[in-house]
């Protein structure tokens, strides 16, 4: 098995991509919370901002960031030759 | 590759589960309607409650039946065949527990901003999951998750330790969820607790005993449609009494506004804090007596029965003669047992004298240090609820069970957004509740309570308990104990629906319990079956032997867990937070640098899983009271004030760093284990060496 330069990119993107959503993230879960208290003074149609996003904002963000990653990653599968033969 | 199944008959196989499922979901709410009739014409509580308990278990087990199966792989990982949408739904059911279903919105009516911990954490692992585990551990394919620790770090210690950190974690949790199987039917059937825990244990066992994974995935799916649709329909229902819209979700921010406008008035309210002071005092008084318990106790226990003989005398009210009674019977032995009870007594009354928890408010604390060490304790809960979601055996396993890489990788998307769907909903139940409770019972007199209230009281007085403690005729908040568990239970006939969608709610609970039971039991008989005695004991058993040997551990394993959980151990919500923590520490750090870093070594990997492990488990027995006094430890400080649940927030970092630093003093792994990382970095390649399980 060798790997050759488009597998190596493969890799490289995956990491990007996986860092850049870990890191929206990190942002939408600790950064959130620890500024909980300030964020309460904000209103968000009726629900203080920290409320709202530990909630349902947060989770929003994740089921978003899953279907994201599951659409890029394909994209990235068929781009350099490694995806798999169709199954649905 | 041979993963994929030929294209036309994958599709088929899509096509007709999706009929199968419709026809499932259509024929379920028929069975309801027709339930609501006989209802209308008459029919019992009692047997409504039967129909629901009897009809679901027959049904699962029919499901069971249909799908029993000795194929290996079959009983392993359904086939690897299971479509991403319904391995989401067999996940959603797998994972949400009854503290899901029945505990988290309770949790958060009691605890308000503090309780979203656990909805943050609980979903937010699914990240994790998603972009760092799923689609490597499918492209890898063997049975389970020490099979991976196994091929990845090579030899039998890895592999070992995986198995017992499985068997830790899921046992830890299958408990809590046979527990909570026999609060359920307990409650909605009248069967005594025990009986409850074994007729659910029958429901439990049809399933997985005969077809393993694939009769587990299966009823799964059937499992997470009942509910997901009795935990909504209550909330829908309650949503338009209070706003008039049927969309709870995106509304309880105006009411969550009223509450907090309500809070602010109880907390000025007179009444209140007539109520309040009472219970100051007696906190007083309690903790007075706790301190010389020695010499007050004869007067005590003399007054305790003069006051039967006054109340006699005075032929006061039947129920008061007989509550000073049954102080008299539970009146503690000795001095000692005096002083415990006279001081948890003061406790509670402490607890009654203070103003309602903002429900809006994160971390509220009497200074900026209590404030912190709440604020420390929320991020440290939704840690070590995330990292335990990406650690936990029986969830990662469900990824093995789909027919290709990209098919895990949505597999994940659905299963999180299908949790989702519950998820969002408990904290505007949480809301509407107490909207409710603070409006329709707060301020009432007691003889105009709400019917669902008088019902609730008279069946158990640790889910709602309400007594006049001012003695002026009217409901004060303070007056109020209400157990977490009533919300979710009790919506129905808050939101004013027939007994029937109780029944639904009840049958809803039994799916999460059942569900999520399921595949920890099969977890467990696996890591024991193929890890320990097919890897390790017996490599050269035939399927026939392999798949015999898994069910009757699962049966063993079942019968002890039923044993254990009719002892009644402590806490269920930490329980499962410990299952959480103890997953996270031992398996997180080896897992994903076992795929992201190459030069992980064995005995890294080793090093990382002792230390993980140890010092999650030696900062929990020595902090949790229930522990200490099992294990006889000494209690330590805790550490910046965290609590014990998340003891993974040290378990997790430990783990990663011993695991690098160990891994770089030691030999890097050699070619093999080199190839098999890039093997399961790419969804496939050309002249790719095979690891697939058979």
């Amino acid at each position: 098995m060798q790997l050759t330069q488009t597998h190596v990119d493969y890799w490289h993107k995956n990491l990007v991509l996986t860092s850049i959503l870990l890191v929206i993230w990190f942002i939408v879960t600790y950064v959130m919370a620890w500024f909980a208290v300030p964020l309460a003074e904000v209103k968000f149609f009726g629900w203080p901002l920290s409320f709202y996003m530990a909630a349902q904002g947060s989770l929003i963000v994740y089921v978003v960031i899953i279907g994201f990653y599951a659409w890029k990653m394909r994209q990235y599968d068929i781009e350099h030759g490694v995806h798999e033969g169709e199954t649905d | 590759m041979a993963t994929t199944q030929p294209r036309a008959s994958q599709s088929e196989f899509n096509r007709q589960l999706k009929k199968y499922y419709t026809f499932y979901t259509g024929g379920f709410v028929l069975f309801v309607i027709f339930l609501a009739i006989a209802e209308k014409m008459g029919m019992s509580n009692k047997w409504i409650g039967y129909f629901f308990l009897f009809f679901t278990i027959i049904l699962y087990a029919g499901i069971g039946i249909m799908s029993r199966t000795l194929e290996v792989a079959e009983y392993y990982v359904a086939g690897r065949r299971v479509p991403a949408l319904f391995n989401g739904m067999a996940t959603g059911a797998d994972w949400m527990s009854a503290a899901s279903f029945i505990g988290m919105a309770g949790t958060l009516y009691l605890s308000g901003f503090d309780g979203l911990a656990f909805i943050m954490g609980w979903t937010g692992g699914y990240v994790l999951v998603a972009v760092l585990l799923a689609p490597y551990l499918r492209k890898f394919g063997q049975f389970t998750i020490p099979d991976f620790l196994g091929a990845r770090y090579g030899g039998n210690i890895v592999r070992s330790f995986g198995v017992l950190a499985a068997i830790l974690a899921s046992f830890t949790y299958v408990v809590a969820q046979i527990y909570g199987v026999g609060i359920i039917t307990s409650k909605f059937t009248g069967l005594e607790f025990g009986i409850g825990v074994f007729v659910g244990l029958a429901g439990i066992l049809v399933c997985s005993f005969l077809g393993g994974m694939r009769a587990v995935t299966w009823t799964q799916v059937a499992q997470y449609i009942i509910l997901i649709i009795a935990y909504l329909i209550p909330v829908i229902w309650l949503s338009v009494k209070h706003t008039g819209i049927p969309l709870p979700q995106f509304v309880y921010g105006g009411v969550l506004e009223k509450v907090t406008e309500r809070e602010k008035q109880l907390t000025a309210d007179p009444k209140e804090q007539e109520v309040r002071k009472i219970f100051a005092e007696r906190a007083a008084a309690a903790s007075a007596k706790a301190a010389k318990a020695a010499e007050v106790y004869p007067a005590e226990k003399a007054a305790a029965a003069k006051k039967v003989e006054d109340l006699k005398a005075a032929s006061a009210p039947r129920t008061e003669v007989e509550a000073a009674e049954k102080a008299v019977k539970d009146f503690p032995g000795d001095a000692k047992a005096a002083a415990t009870k006279w001081a948890a007594d003061a406790k509670a009354a402490q607890g009654r004298s203070a103003p309602p928890k903002p429900h809006g408010t994160p971390f509220p604390g009497k200074d900026e240090k209590a404030r912190d060490t709440a604020r420390l304790n929320f991020i440290g809960i939704v840690f070590c609820m995330m990292f335990g979601t990406a650690a936990l055996p029986h969830i990662l396993m469900r990824y093995y069970t789909t027919p290709s890489v990209h098919e895990a990788r949505v597999s994940v998307f659905w299963s999180l957004f299908f949790i989702f769907l519950l998820y969002f909903t408990a904290p505007a139940l949480a809301v509407l509740a107490k909207y409710d409770v603070y409006t329709q019972v707060v301020g009432k007199s007691f003889s105009e309570l709400p019917a669902w209230v008088n019902a609730w009281r008279a069946v158990d007085a640790t889910l709602l308990n309400i007594t006049d403690v001012n003695r002026d005729g009217i409901v004060q908040l303070a007056e109020i104990v209400i157990g977490g568990d009533i919300i979710v239970l009790a919506t129905p006939e808050i939101a004013g629906l027939p007994y029937v969608v109780s029944g639904l709610v009840a049958a809803g609970g039994l799916a999460a319990a059942l569900s999520t039971a399921d595949g920890l039991l099969l977890t467990i008989a696996n890591a024991l079956s193929h890890d320990l005695y097919y890897k390790m004991i017996n490599p050269n058993a035939t399927p026939g032997v392999r798949i015999t040997v898994s069910k009757f551990l699962l049966l063993g394993v079942a019968i002890i867990a039923a044993y254990v959980t009719s002892l009644k151990p402590g806490n269920i919500l930490f329980l499962v937070g410990a299952a959480f923590s103890i997953a996270a520490s031992a398996f997180f750090p080896a897992l994903v640098l076992g795929i992201f870093w190459k030069r992980a070594s064995k005995w890294g990997a080793i090093a990382g899983i002792v230390a993980g492990l140890g010092t999650c488990l030696y900062y929990m027995v020595h902090t949790y009271p229930t522990f200490i006094q099992w294990f006889g430890t000494t209690p330590i400080q805790k550490w910046w004030g965290l609590e014990p649940i998340s003891a993974g927030l040290f378990g997790v970092p430990i783990g990663i760093i011993t695991i690098i630093v160990v891994s770089l003093l030691t030999p890097a792994p050699d070619r093999d284990v080199q190839e098999l990382v890039d093997h399961v970095r790419y969804p496939n390649l050309k002249g790719d060496i095979s690891t697939e399980g058979t």
